[in-house]
């Protein structure tokens, strides 16, 4: 983000807020060494004197200076989107708080004949703001996406039908945020239509993936629309399908077989 | 989190990159899932991952909370396996991270033969991923595809940067970090195995590939990697 820098007049690391996306990095990422500041400051300077600089570990701390904000609204929804041990209280799960796919093989979220779409902004370490976002879910409510319910993102929409996120959230940069909405595999292209237009002209990046069931045979139909449209078929994420209802009073399967 | 899912590269250099992770479902199958889920990371760890851990405790590489200034010149604040899996005390996401399709293959029939119940998927060449498991017996339920950045690609780093750092998906390795561990093997001012940990360490899930890392950062700086 580079949201921290040596500040020229009070020669001190500063963070500027307004970059921050609290993602709790530099207090969580870095190794600490608790060293006394006016001593590491006294030893670097004196170094500087003899035109010597100190080459030490680059992902260390020396003096512990990073602790934690209390956060509140709305900023602590930068937490919540950027920091990767948070969990989203919208659906209990942490980093982007999304299950796309990875746990379909239980919840039957895509069902056959389905493509669910996962639509990440600010990835990777870009960052975004929620105006941003905005921009793309109003355009792809009007072209009739349904977005998912147990995603953070629709969590703040003030109308899912009209993709129009909180007022209040607007402003505020988080690092990367993922909508997701599901449509028929035959409307796949119809919204690749949408999210390539409005893609480029956002102050940010757009990360695309995606998904489908599996055929019988083991095909998947999303590789024949992909590949029409020029994207290669390299990487993904496949869920095996060996996830299976453990808890008590849980054993009827997920059907997966006709569209919602 | 999709953090597994938008690595750059082209398909050749993901042939020593092969993630499978565990997750659990909220109401379906959390209850008990740690023992589940360490039970996972337990037959992962008999087929030597380069990496492993989970979201909430952390991973192999981690950082540490009190460092000893000698670390500087010799530094040893890696943990064990055994002690990633002790950590799993709720629910959460557990992978490994493999550098070779065999050991994927073969941690993946013992999985499977587990029959454990938490989600399991696999992160990595789309190809690959289905003759593994075609040839330990399973019939892929799902795929999420990554198509890449589109866009503003203006805002995005050179290839060799985004290469390191999309290896955590979360964005915990910033592009200009990446940046310095490319410079820093350049320059021959650290090793690109030292390089390649230093970046491990803010990737709290274990999905990190420090081989992959190594190789790629060998490759950039005209090296021999080491060898293993």
């Amino acid at each position: 983000m580079g949201a921290i820098a040596i500040s020229p007049k009070t020669r001190r690391a500063e963070i500027e807020r307004d970059q921050c996306v609290e993602c709790s990095l530099c207090f969580r990422g870095m190794s600490q060494e608790h060293l006394n500041p006016t001593l590491v400051r006294t030893v670097r300077t004196v170094l500087k004197w003899f035109r010597v600089r100190f080459d030490p570990e680059p992902d260390v701390c020396p003096t512990a200076a990073f602790d934690l904000e209390e956060l509140t609204w709305p900023r602590i929804v930068r937490r919540a989107f950027s920091d990767v041990t948070a969990t989203h209280e919208s659906t209990g799960i942490h980093g982007r708080g999304t299950e796309e796919v990875k746990t379909n093989d239980l919840t039957g979220r895509v069902k056959r004949g389905e493509a669910g779409f996962v639509v990440e902004f600010g990835r990777p370490a870009v960052g975004v703001r929620f105006r941003e976002i905005n921009r793309m879910t109003t355009r792809l409510a009007a072209a009739g996406a349904q977005f998912q319910n147990m995603n953070p993102v629709t969590q703040l929409m003030t109308d899912p039908a009209l993709g129009t996120l909180r007022p209040d959230l607007l402003d505020e940069k988080v690092l990367s945020a993922i909508v997701e909405f599901k449509t028929s595999v035959d409307r796949v292209e119809h919204f690749l239509d949408v999210v390539e237009a409005v893609a480029p002209h956002l102050d940010t990046v757009v990360s695309l993936g995606v998904a489908a069931l599996c055929e019988a045979d083991g095909s998947n139909p999303i590789e024949e629309v992909m590949e029409r449209r020029g994207y290669p078929i390299i990487r993904g994420k496949t869920n095996l399908g060996l996830g299976r209802a453990t808890n008590p009073a849980l054993s009827a399967p997920v059907e997966v077989g006709v569209p919602a | 989190m999709t953090n597994t899912l938008h690595r750059f590269g082209a398909s050749q250099d993901f042939k020593d990159d092969y993630i499978i992770f565990a997750m659990c479902t909220k109401g379906k199958n959390d209850i008990d899932s740690p023992a589940r889920l360490r039970k996972f990371l337990e037959i992962c760890a008999r087929h030597k991952p380069v990496n492993m851990g989970d979201a909430k405790s952390g991973a192999l590489f981690r950082p540490s909370r009190n460092l000893n200034p000698l670390a500087h010149w010799k530094r040893q604040d890696d943990v064990s396996p055994q002690e990633v899996i002790a950590g799993i005390k709720e629910p959460t996401t557990a992978s490994a991270v493999f550098d070779n399709v065999q050991a994927l293959r073969a941690c993946l029939e013992e999985v499977k033969a587990a029959d454990l119940g938490p989600s399991i998927n696999i992160a990595a060449l789309t190809d690959d991923t289905r003759t593994c498991s075609e040839e330990v017996g399973i019939n892929r339920h799902a795929v999420e595809y990554s198509f890449g950045f589109i866009g503003n690609q203006t805002k995005l780093p050179e290839a060799n940067t985004l290469s390191l750092m999309t290896m955590c998906g979360h964005g915990m390795i910033a592009g200009t970090f990446a940046q310095k561990m490319i410079d820093w093997v350049k320059t021959d001012r650290k090793t690109p195995s030292e390089c390649s940990r230093y970046m491990a360490r803010f990737c709290v899930c274990g999905i990190f590939n420090p081989v992959r890392a190594e190789r790629l950062l060998c490759r950039m700086a005209n090296r021999q990697p080491a060898e293993r």
